[in-house]
Formats: C-alpha cells, sequence, structure tokens
C-alpha cells in the first residue's frame, strides 16, 4: 500500500495498531476494563491469573483496570502538553522568521539559554517554587520544551521566507499574519506533523519520570507513571506489579516512534532541527 | 594559535551561558506571580509567617543585589542553608555529589568502550546483524522509560537470580569492592540508557567519513574494509566521535535522577528531588547549578575536543 506516494514499510502497521488499539482501549475504558478502576479485588500485590490477569496493585484493585484507566490520564495529559508546546514553538518561531532581525535575535537568545540546560533541571526548580498540579506541569513542560520546536519551526520557515511567493505577498503589503497562516504554514506542515509525533514521545516520557519522582500528576488521578512509583515496593516482594504500567509506557511510545521514524524519512529535517535532552 | 583562540572562546561561552543559566535558576522564579514566600506558604499564610521567610530568603533586597551575593557565596563555596535543615547545605552536597560522579563514571566506564567499539564494528558491517541488532536496540532504549529498564534488571539479576542487590546503598568508609557490588545494577541501567544511542552516532560519523573520495580511494587500492576503516575513516571519524561521546556523557547526568531515585542512591539527584518534594528551594538552586555546571561543561568540552580532533582547525597552525 502507498500513502501519498510513499510505500508503508510493516513497522509502521505495526505502529499504527499499537497506536489505535491504545485510543479504542483508552477510550471505551468503562466497556473495555473488566472492574471499576476504584473497585478493591483481591490481595495486595497478587501475582497475575485468571481472574486478575495482570495481577492486584498496592491495595488489592485490579491492575488491567487501573492499567486502562490510567491510559486516559497519560495520554490525554501528554496530549494536551504537545499541542501546547506545538502552539508556542511554532508561533514564536514562524515570528522569529517572518518579522524583523530584532525580535528574531532576542526570540533566539533566549533559547538558546534555555537550550543549555536539561528540561528536567529548570522543571524541577518550577515545580519547588509553585508546588505540583497538573495546569502547572502542562505550562512548565510545554513553555520549557517548546524551545526545542522553535528552533525547528524557525528553520522550516527561513527556508520558506525567501521563496518568490513569499515575497510577492509581502510585496502585495500583506501583513505578518497573513505570511505566516497563508504561506509558511500549509508548506511547513509536513515536517511539523513528524515533530508532533517526536514531542508526544518525549512528553509522555517526560510526564511518565515526573509522575514516577512522586512529582507529576497526583493522586487520586492514576497514570501510568505514578503507577509505577505507588507499586515500586512490589519488586521487594517478589512481584511483578511495577512493570505492568512501565511496559505500557514503552509500547505506546514505541508505536508512536515507528510512525514518526517513517514520517521523518520521507521528510527529511532540516539540519541542526534536532536538539535533545 | 588558531585553535588556542577557539578554545577560549568557546570556553568564555560556555561560562557566559553558566552564567545565564545560574541568573535564570537563581531569578527565574522572580518572573512568576506573587512571590516566592507567598508561593512556598500557599494561600492561608499569616502575614507575619510571610514577613519571617521573607527575611529568612532576603526579599526585602533587590533581586540583583540577592543573585550577586548568591554568586559570590556559590564561588566561595557556600551554597546558603537548607529551608527544612537550617544545616549549610555544601556539607550535605559534597559527598552526594561523590557519589553521583562515582555512579556516572562506572556507567561511562563500561558505555564508552562499549558503544564506540560496537559502533565501528557496525560500521565496518553495514546492514549486518550487528548493524540491524543495534537500530533495533535503540529504538527500544529510547522508547524505555529508565525505571522500565532498571525494575526490569531488578527483576532479573536481584530478585530472580539474587546475584546483584536491588538497593544501592552505600556509606562512609565503604571498601571500594562493596561500592562497585553496590552500584553495579544502577551503572548498568545508565549503560543500556545511553550506548544505543552513542554506538548510533558513532555509527553515522563513521560511516558520513566512508564516503568521501579518499576513502574510495583506498577501496579502489584494493584495501580491505577493515584496514580502511580502522586507517583511514577512523582518524576523521574519531572528532565527531568524541563529541558524540561527551554529549551522551551529558545526557547521564540528567538520566541520573531517575535511576538514582529508583536504587535509592544517595546522590545528587535525589537529593534535588526531595528538596522539590519538601519545597527546599536554596538546596533546589544548589542542585541545580552542580546539574548546570556539569552538563555545561561538558557540553564545551565536547566541542574543543572535536575542534582539537579536526585536522582542519589544525592545518592553520604555522608549520
Amino acid at each position: 500500500m502507498k500513502i501519498a506516494g510513499h510505500r508503508v514499510p510493516v513497522t509502521v502497521y505495526i505502529g499504527g495498531f499499537i497506536v489505535l488499539v491504545t485510543l479504542i482501549v483508552i477510550l471505551f475504558a468503562p466497556w473495555v476494563a473488566p472492574y471499576p478502576q476504584t473497585k478493591i479485588v483481591g490481595g495486595v500485590w497478587d501475582l497475575p491469573d485468571a481472574h486478575d490477569w495482570l495481577g492486584t496493585d498496592s491495595i488489592g484493585r485490579d491492575m488491567l483496570s487501573r492499567l486502562i484507566y490510567g491510559g486516559r490520564t497519560s495520554v490525554t495529559i501528554a496530549l494536551v502538553a504537545t499541542f501546547f508546546t506545538m502552539l508556542i514553538g511554532v508561533g514564536l518561531g514562524f515570528l522569529a522568521a517572518s518579522t524583523n532581525k530584532l525580535v528574531d535575535s532576542i526570540l533566539s537568545r533566549i533559547v538558546d539559554v534555555l537550550l543549555a540546560m536539561p528540561i528536567l533541571i529548570f522543571a524541577l526548580m518550577v515545580f519547588a517554587v509553585l508546588g505540583t498540579s497538573i495546569p502547572i506541569m502542562i505550562a512548565t513542560i510545554s513553555t520549557l520544551e517548546s524551545t526545542r520546536v522553535f528552533r525547528l519551526a524557525r528553520a522550516v520557515a527561513m527556508n520558506i521566507t525567501v521563496l518568490d511567493y513569499v515575497q510577492v505577498a509581502r510585496l502585495r503589503g500583506e501583513g505578518v499574519g497573513w505570511v505566516i497562516f497563508r504561506e509558511i504554514l500549509p508548506n511547513a506542515l509536513p515536517p511539523l506533523i513528524a515533530e508532533f509525533g517526536l514531542r508526544f514521545c518525549f512528553t509522555f516520557l517526560f510526564i511518565a519520570s515526573l509522575s514516577f519522582l512522586g512529582l507529576g500528576i497526583q493522586p487520586p488521578a492514576a497514570d501510568w507513571g505514578s503507577m509505577v512509583h505507588d507499586n515500586a515496593q512490589a519488586i521487594s516482594f517478589g512481584g511483578f506489579a511495577p512493570l505492568f504500567p512501565a511496559a505500557a509506557i514503552a509500547l505506546v511510545t514505541i508505536g508512536v516512534n515507528l510512525i514518526v521514524d517513517w514520517l521523518l524519512s520521507i521528510h527529511a529535517l532540516p539540519a541542526g532541527a534536532g536538539a535533545e535532552v | 594559535m588558531e585553535i588556542l583562540r577557539f578554545i577560549v572562546t568557546r570556553a568564555a561561552l560556555g561560562v557566559l551561558t553558566l552564567l545565564a543559566v545560574s541568573i535564570l535558576l537563581y531569578l527565574g522564579t522572580q518572573l512568576l506571580p506573587g512571590d516566592v514566600a507567598s508561593a512556598l506558604l500557599g494561600q492561608s499564610a499569616t502575614p507575619e509567617a510571610l514577613a519571617v521567610l521573607r527575611a529568612k530568603l532576603g526579599l526585602n533586597t533587590p533581586a540583583y543585589l540577592r543573585y550577586l551575593h548568591w554568586l559570590w557565596g556559590v564561588v566561595h563555596g557556600n551554597l546558603g542553608s537548607s529551608l527544612t535543615t537550617g544545616t549549610p547545605i555544601a556539607g550535605v552536597l559534597l559527598p552526594r555529589l561523590a557519589n553521583t560522579l562515582f555512579l556516572a563514571g562506572y556507567a561511562a566506564i563500561i558505555a564508552v568502550p562499549l558503544a564506540v567499539g560496537l559502533g565501528i564494528l557496525a560500521a565496518i558491517r553495514e546492514g549486518g546483524i550487528l548493524d540491524r541488532l543495534s537500530s533495533t536496540l535503540s529504538l527500544a532504549t529510547i522508547s524505555f522509560p529508565e525505571f522500565f529498564v532498571s525494575y526490569i534488571l531488578i527483576v532479573v539479576f536481584a530478585s530472580q537470580l539474587g546475584w546483584l542487590p536491588s538497593l544501592a546503598t552505600v556509606y562512609g568508609g565503604m571498601g571500594f569492592w562493596n561500592r562497585i557490588d553496590a552500584t553495579t545494577l544502577p551503572a548498568m541501567t545508565l549503560t543500556l540508557v545511553v550506548v544505543a544511542h552513542m554506538l548510533r552516532m558513532t555509527r553515522t560519523s563513521t560511516l558520513a567519513v566512508m564516503s568521501s573520495p579518499y576513502v574510495e580511494t583506498a577501496f579502489l587500492k584494493g584495501l580491505s574494509r577493515t584496514r580502511v576503516v580502522l586507517n583511514h575513516a577512523l582518524p576523521n571519524a574519531l572528532g565527531p566521535i568524541i563529541a558524540v561521546v561527551a554529549l551522551n556523557l551529558a545526557y547521564l547526568v540528567v538520566g541520573v535522577v531517575v535511576v538514582e531515585v529508583v536504587f535509592v542512591y544517595p546522590g545528587v539527584g535525589q537529593l534535588m528531588v526531595d528538596a522539590v518534594s519538601k519545597r527546599d528551594l536554596p538546596t533546589v538552586q544548589a542542585c541545580g547549578l552542580v546539574f548546570a555546571v556539569a552538563f555545561i561543561g561538558l557540553n564545551t568540552l565536547a566541542d574543543i575536543l572535536a575542534a582539537l580532533a579536526n585536522p582542519r582547525l589544525r592545518g592553520s597552525r604555522g608549520r
């Protein structure tokens, strides 16, 4: 099969399958989950059996049901954070590329400083002052991570702004808004979609790590990262409980990564766009 | 002289970045709504409690003076006092920094030779079993959170086989080999987290040189692939490889935070996470600064080493 003239390798089908199944399961959680998420169905950290397929958690709730409901929180929050990351990053990146040199220099210098440090360290700093809550976490992550998107968006837009039709639009007297939305955006979409996938993977893992550290999503809301945190002690008693949510995180990330890898291979990113950590 | 000028410029840029980051770490809190004292104490704080905390944090003096005062203290080894315990931070931080460096060093000693060696092997046999295996492995390690790798290793090596302890308990006066035994699992986790990425980048750097005309000439002379890679391609690929290694060591500095928490290892990362949940701001700032120094230092070093290994930069030196 081909999509838009590109051959689709088998890895993309695997990735797509993982993503689709995850979405369906968490969307229809109440119908799919064998038990309500708060119901206590067994002892503490029961091993998997025919009754509870993945065993029970730290207070005897069914692990599989908790996983299905927890996925809702994990995926939704990561999606929202990624959305804002892209919004801020792409917006400022395009602004830097399409307005004057001064705006560009100021934005670029600020981003350089933020890029010089791992996101985790800055994020911990903010949490120490403001405490941890879901809105603060989303705001912090999307602000910090948008600096990574900024570089890509700026680089892509820079390549487009020098093209004739953008110059023509400018000479016609169109404003910055027109240039950004009508001229640059449509042509910058393909690499930005791949970037969205990449950012989602990063955000998803990052939020999971924060929750694991006990600084992300706070109870009673449960996500996969905090489930690992809550069940970590099971390992000392010969159980596997924290492995299930951790594996769920890994599986979803692999699924999205398989698709993103393919997208990246079709639309090679401009040099210097992939700044990680 | 060209190279010396480059080193000085790059080092100066590193120090400048560090200064900018330290300003952000210390004064970034100023940009937030309200002041630090009311953020720390919450909505229900009494005006008296706020006044006491403001005095304790020195919030009554202008921000830039506070920053300079803090910086002056840091340069002289005074990191301030913890809000929760009241003791000087430096005394708590230094032994933990030694622990973190020990763990990161242990991981680096395994990871670097392993990744560079396998990366070159993968480049020699491009498309071979090792090459394909490494690309699958790198997808896995990019997608696996650090704690997942940790728990798999704990279940296998501590719970099932019973070879290694599941908690990395270390204390002062502990023997070297006992310490190695206790930190092997966290070091293995860190190794697995960075090795695949380092391997892929080593492979890519080597292969990039392989496509240049002089390497093609070496092939046309009839030399073996192994010989071409080791004698012709590798010397030129060395610069990028060193940069890759330093960059990944910088990543290790961050990865250490989660791994220390998993294994309850008394390092800077765990101290920082603890301090964040207790909202002990001065300690968090001190830990952040330590990470900043390590991260920016390694990045600067990566650039300098890459330039030193690049013959094009050496070439302009007077012969």
